[in-house]
């Protein structure tokens, strides 16, 4: 089966695809294969350092949209145990862009809440592409509010092209439910942790990215737009993604340097996908470490702290 | 965000800035006598459409003569990301500030209405679409702190077309600092009214804008999260007539109430008087 590549990666994954082969070779026993073999892979070693090590801001997004990417649910089965999921906001429906529910990370009990993208085109479509309604963002507002009621510390995963733009979204009040939530975050009496794990696509990424600590996978970005819309705006023209990716600063690397997430938690070369066990067993001692930490502050202090670094956002002088 | 520039575009509601004694209303195309038009609180008085209007003339109309103080006017916007568009940061700032004479998107300052004294910001659409970057952020902010720490009543008039995309993710974490400042006032017992005017979208819909006690709209305001453009290109369809206008989310219960601008200076007084007073 030919593997998904985007065009900088397409000749690293041919040589990967054509190493497969051989090795399903009934000759693989043969001497000459096995050369060739160890020559395949000493060449896609080489070539795997030169396609991934120094990736732009556009090829860094293109890997955070990569479709086998791993998503919300795959961390939380590989990280978390006896994960029960919550459903519906009480007030319209179930949005499945938005998941949620308890957990224990180890022993301690969590809540976590994320956006969900589908793993092929069929979940998508009932995923809505990790595109939550208003009832998605009410729904996680219902699980905060058990959260801190049940003294849960709330773990929030990051990973959407934005809230979805359409009719129902509007007539729902898509802008009151992302404010709300804003409103509700800023000052809810639990920790809360947020980890960007692909696409921090404005508002609606920003919608369940309130927090204590803020992290981001490397090869993650978070945005005010996308940079196709940024590119159609300001340059009237989508195909210079490419210029407005760089130009928006949209990089782990950027937030960490604008002094808005705490940490970056790495990835292999190539992007997640290529090995989700290392980059869960990463954000496993993020996650560990960071709540024991937490745990220990004075919800006074934290929400506090958690206001204060809210507050001092923002770059301007005073004439 | 996307919406700004589709709106800024959108120049069949504009100030009518030539200063000619008649003029033609962009929305009836009917003659209109300026003074009329001006008396009128820039109001059509053939056909009501609602001018934009800017944050200077919005002072007048609403805050007491002679009792505006201005606040943290001395704020302004830096290039902290050296942002390369097809035009610099720095030249669309220069640029806004000389259409609009003001020196960023947002004025804030203490005045009174009827006699009440209040915390008001009034956004303004010109400069830069009214986007939202560090110093509205931060104007906003610091007018909801001085409310608080005055025990003032909050009335805010937003115009934006959401977070200013020039100042990148920066411009959106503005959405979560303001929406904390709001959450804090909220504990406290003084009324939050916002009053949303045409047009207001994107980060500012979704912050503060959205988060009065009481919501108050212009007849006519485009108002909603995403520009009708985006929604168009992602549902592959054309838009029902009248969708995101206040009327219309005013029905879905967006917004308390539609309210002609010859009557907002006097429902705020309303709202003012029963909500802090015994």
């Amino acid at each position: 089966m030919r593997r998904f590549a985007y065009d900088f990666e397409r000749a690293l994954v041919e040589l990967e695809e054509k190493l497969d082969d051989l090795k399903k070779s009934p000759s693989v026993q043969n001497p000459e294969i096995a050369e060739e073999i160890a020559y395949l892979e000493s060449q896609i070693e080489k070539l795997r350092e030169k396609t991934y090590a120094n990736l732009t801001p556009w090829q860094k997004v293109r890997i955070a949209r990569h479709p086998d990417r791993p998503r919300t649910l795959d961390y939380v089965e590989h990280i978390f145990h006896d994960y029960l999921d919550l459903h519906g906001d009480r007030l319209y429906s179930d949005d499945p862009a938005i998941v949620g529910g308890f957990a224990f990370l180890d022993s301690q009990k969590v809540m976590i809440i994320g956006h969900q993208k589908g793993k092929n085109p069929k979940e998508n479509v009932l995923r809505n592409f990790g595109m939550a309604h208003p009832e998605g963002y009410r729904k996680a507002l219902r699980l905060m509010k058990l959260a801190e009621k049940f003294h849960l510390p709330l773990i929030s995963f990051i990973d959407t092209p934005g809230a979805y733009p359409g009719i129902g979204a509007e007539e729902r009040g898509q802008a009151g439910a992302i404010a709300l939530n804003l409103f509700e975050m800023s000052a809810l009496r639990t920790p809360i942790i947020v980890i960007n794990i692909g696409e921090g696509g404005s508002g609606g990424a920003l919608a369940i990215g309130v927090g204590d600590r803020i992290f981001m996978l490397e090869n993650a970005y978070y945005s005010v737009i996308t940079p196709e819309g940024c590119a159609s705006i300001l340059y009237n023209n989508a195909s210079k993604a490419e210029e407005a990716a760089e130009a928006l600063k949209l990089t782990a690397e950027s937030l960490f340097e604008l002094g808005l997430i705490d940490g970056i938690i790495p990835e292999p070369l190539g992007g997640a996908h290529r090995d989700p066990h290392f980059v869960s067993l990463k954000l496993k001692e993020t996650l560990s470490s960071t709540i024991k930490e937490l745990v220990n502050i004075p919800l006074e202090h934290l929400v506090e702290e958690r206001y204060q670094r809210l507050r001092k956002i923002g770059f301007y002088r005073e004439e | 965000m996307e919406k700004e520039v589709q709106l800024e575009k959108d120049k069949n509601n504009t100030k009518s800035e030539s200063e000619e004694i008649w003029f033609r209303c962009s929305a009836c195309q009917e003659l209109i006598y300026r003074k009329d038009f001006e008396k009128n609180f820039k109001v059509c008085p053939k056909c009501d459409h609602h001018f934009r209007l800017g944050a200077l003339d919005r002072i007048s109309f609403l805050i007491d003569e002679g009792t505006f103080e201005e606040t943290d006017a001395g704020l302004r916007s830096v290039d902290f990301l050296g942002f390369k568009g097809a035009k610099t940061y720095l030249v669309s700032l220069k640029q806004a500030e000389e259409k609009t004479k003001l020196k960023e998107a947002v004025i804030t300052g203490i005045g009174k209405i009827g006699g009440k004294p209040v915390a008001f910001g009034v956004l303004d659409f010109d400069f830069i679409g009214g986007s939202m970057g560090s110093v509205v952020g931060e104007k906003i902010t610091r007018l909801v702190e001085r409310a608080i720490e005055n025990n003032l009543p909050l009335v805010i008039v937003s115009a934006s077309g959401g977070a200013r995309m020039q100042e990148g993710v920066i411009s959106l974490m503005q959405m979560a600092k303001t929406s904390a400042a709001i959450k804090r006032f909220s504990q406290g017992n003084k009324p939050f009214i916002s009053i949303l005017a045409n047009p207001t979208s994107g980060g500012v819909t979704a912050s503060f804008a959205s988060l009065g006690d009481i919501i108050l709209a212009e007849p006519g305001a485009f108002i909603g999260f995403a520009g009708p453009r985006v929604i168009e290109q992602t549902i592959k369809q054309k838009l029902p007539k009248g969708f995101q206008t206040a009327e219309f989310m005013r029905e879905h219960g967006m917004v308390d109430k539609v309210v002609h601008r010859k009557e907002l200076k006097k429902t705020i007084i309303q709202l003012l008087t029963f909500l802090t007073e015994k």
